[in-house]
């Protein structure tokens, strides 16, 4: 097993790191460094399918990067923010899982979607399976960020950094047609903007974010 | 030749270290300082306090055991040990074989019984109280040590920390996602481990969340000078440490002739230098967490370690 050359070294890690960033979002409470964990995972995001246009030679993913980082690090965040600013939360964020429980499960799934990846792909080259896997894991992380989040706008942004895991699959994988992306990343715009009307009409019919009081009204707490 | 080139490196670099310790809390002490808007004392202020504290009596409770006694020396005898071990500015130092991380380990843990026990010795409540959050904390910073340990032991292929250096250092390894979430995880235990912001605060011992001032807040005199020298000690431990494992570049390679340590000198002080630049960057800019949380911060350290190693042992079994 050898991992000597840069390209795929540099690839592999940027992978990892976007990793570690779903990381970082399952253990932060307050809501603003949510945010900001997230607008970073965008950018790492977006150097990894630069870099990946770069070492595969395929322009398209310049656009990708450009997406990932205009709209990920940059402008959902912001708006993320401004939503937060003018709906005036509260700075902590409650969690239905402790965050040491949350961590630990994350870890196992990670360990889950290697040993499920793995073996499944294995004809494919051993670093693109390992990035496979971390992506994999990105968006499994992304759900699990959704289950043990009670405030809308955490579980939103757990809902967009799985899509991030979906874009970290599409770049590793060669020759994804661009049209797949652009109607993705389209996706997320219209994603993020109906989150947050969601968020307003929710804030406005029972003056809090926490989604448990909308079980009360579906009949599911008695 | 090659044996007396090693045991001269081996005693330049524990001249170093003995010399280098209180100057580096002096250094970061004073770039917090300035970058808190203060003029700070003077760089030299560690060194002339513990000067000052050696030349007077410690005062020691009417209940203290021999315990109260032997254990600044303990203490700062392993810190002394633990610091030698861990290379500098060469490799192939005479003591070298010995440099193993686990051992290294085991001499902090050493260090912090020590001062865990002298905390409880005199029966305050407040040294109780620190000896207890001290050992609770260490009860996820020791795992996560030990498992970012064996992160590095498999690519590595050795524990030798002096071995690690090396191969890190030819470049044989390339980037690792595993070595990533290595460094995160020692970079929580160093921070745990030497008291600093998040976790603890170095610069006073009048708060109710102390873990480390609670347990030496009886000591005085020349006790309380070695406390504070084993401290430093440490500090300067966990930086070298991380700077020969994860900047290995400039260190001078194992049996070279001494002009390449003039090299590695200069590559270790740039290096230390710009650890404790990002440690005063990153005190200055944090809040200190609630000591409830801390087990958390630590618990995902250790999970984070684990993460790493885990990916390691599946790629290389499955690969």
């Amino acid at each position: 097993m050898r991992f000597g050359q840069l390209t795929y070294d540099l690839s592999h890690l940027l992978g990892g790191a976007v990793l570690l960033l779903s990381f970082v979002l399952l253990y932060q409470r307050r809501i603003g460094t949510v945010i900001n964990a997230f607008a970073m995972q965008g950018m790492v995001l977006a150097a990894a399918a630069a870099w990946a246009a770069h070492a595969q030679g395929v322009p398209g993913l310049y656009l990708t990067a450009l997406l990932a980082f205009g709209v990920k690090g940059l402008l959902i965040p912001f708006a993320l923010h401004r939503l937060v600013r003018e709906l005036n939360l509260h700075r902590t964020v409650e969690t239905a899982l402790g965050v040491g429980l949350s961590m630990t499960a994350g870890v196992a799934l990670v360990g889950l979607c290697i040993l499920v990846t793995l073996p499944a792909t294995q004809d494919a080259r051993l670093l693109s399976r390992e990035s496979l896997a971390f992506a994999m894991s990105v968006v499994l992380l992304g759900m699990l960020m959704m289950i043990t989040r009670r405030n809308a706008i955490s579980q939103v942004i757990g809902l967009l950094s799985l899509e991030n895991g979906l874009i970290l699959a599409a770049i590793g994988v060669t020759g994804m047609p661009l049209v797949v992306e652009l109607s993705t990343a389209a996706l997320v715009l219209m994603l993020a903007l109906v989150a947050g009307v969601f968020a307003f009409q929710i804030r406005e019919r029972f003056d809090t974010l926490d989604t448990g009081s909308l079980e009360e009204h579906r009949g599911e707490r008695r | 030749m090659a044996v007396v080139w090693s045991i001269l490196a081996q005693a330049l670099h524990i001249a170093l270290i003995l010399a280098a310790a209180p100057l580096l809390t002096g250094v970061v002490r004073w770039m917090k300082a300035r970058m808190m808007g203060r003029r700070g004392p003077h760089v030299l202020q560690p060194l002339r306090d513990l000067l000052k504290l050696l030349r007077k009596r410690p005062v020691l409770a009417e209940n203290a055991s021999a315990i109260s006694l032997a254990a600044p020396y303990l203490a700062a005898g392993a810190a002394v040990a633990a610091a030698a071990l861990v290379p500098s500015f060469a490799r192939g130092m005479a003591f070298a074989p010995l440099a193993d991380l686990i051992l290294v380990a085991g001499l902090l843990a050493v260090g912090r019984v020590a001062m865990a026990l002298a905390g409880m010795d005199v029966g305050t409540p407040f040294g109780g109280l620190g000896a207890a959050r001290e050992m609770s904390f260490a009860a996820l910073a020791e795992p996560a040590l030990v498992v970012a340990a064996l992160s590095l032991a498999i690519l590595a292929g050795t524990t030798n920390l002096d071995a690690i250096a090396g191969s890190f250092r030819d470049g044989a390894l390339g980037l690792r996602v595993s070595l990533g979430l290595a460094l995160v995880a020692l970079l929580a235990v160093a921070i745990a481990e030497n008291a600093r912001i998040p976790v603890d605060n170095p610069s006073t011992h009048l708060e109710l969340t102390m873990v480390h001032e609670a347990m030496i807040l009886e000591a005085s005199g020349r006790h309380l000078a070695l406390w504070d020298y084993a401290a430093q000690m440490r500090l300067l431990l966990w930086l070298s440490l991380l700077a020969a494992v994860f900047l290995p570049l400039g260190q001078a390679p194992a049996g070279s002739a001494p002009h390449w340590w003039v090299v590695g000198l200069a590559a270790w002080l740039v290096k230390i230098g710009g650890l404790a630049l990002g440690l005063a960057a990153f005190e200055s800019a944090i809040a200190k967490m609630r000591v409830f949380r801390v087990p958390e911060f630590l618990g995902a350290a250790l999970l984070l370690g684990l993460l790493g190693a885990v990916l390691l042992f599946v790629s290389t079994g499955l690969a």
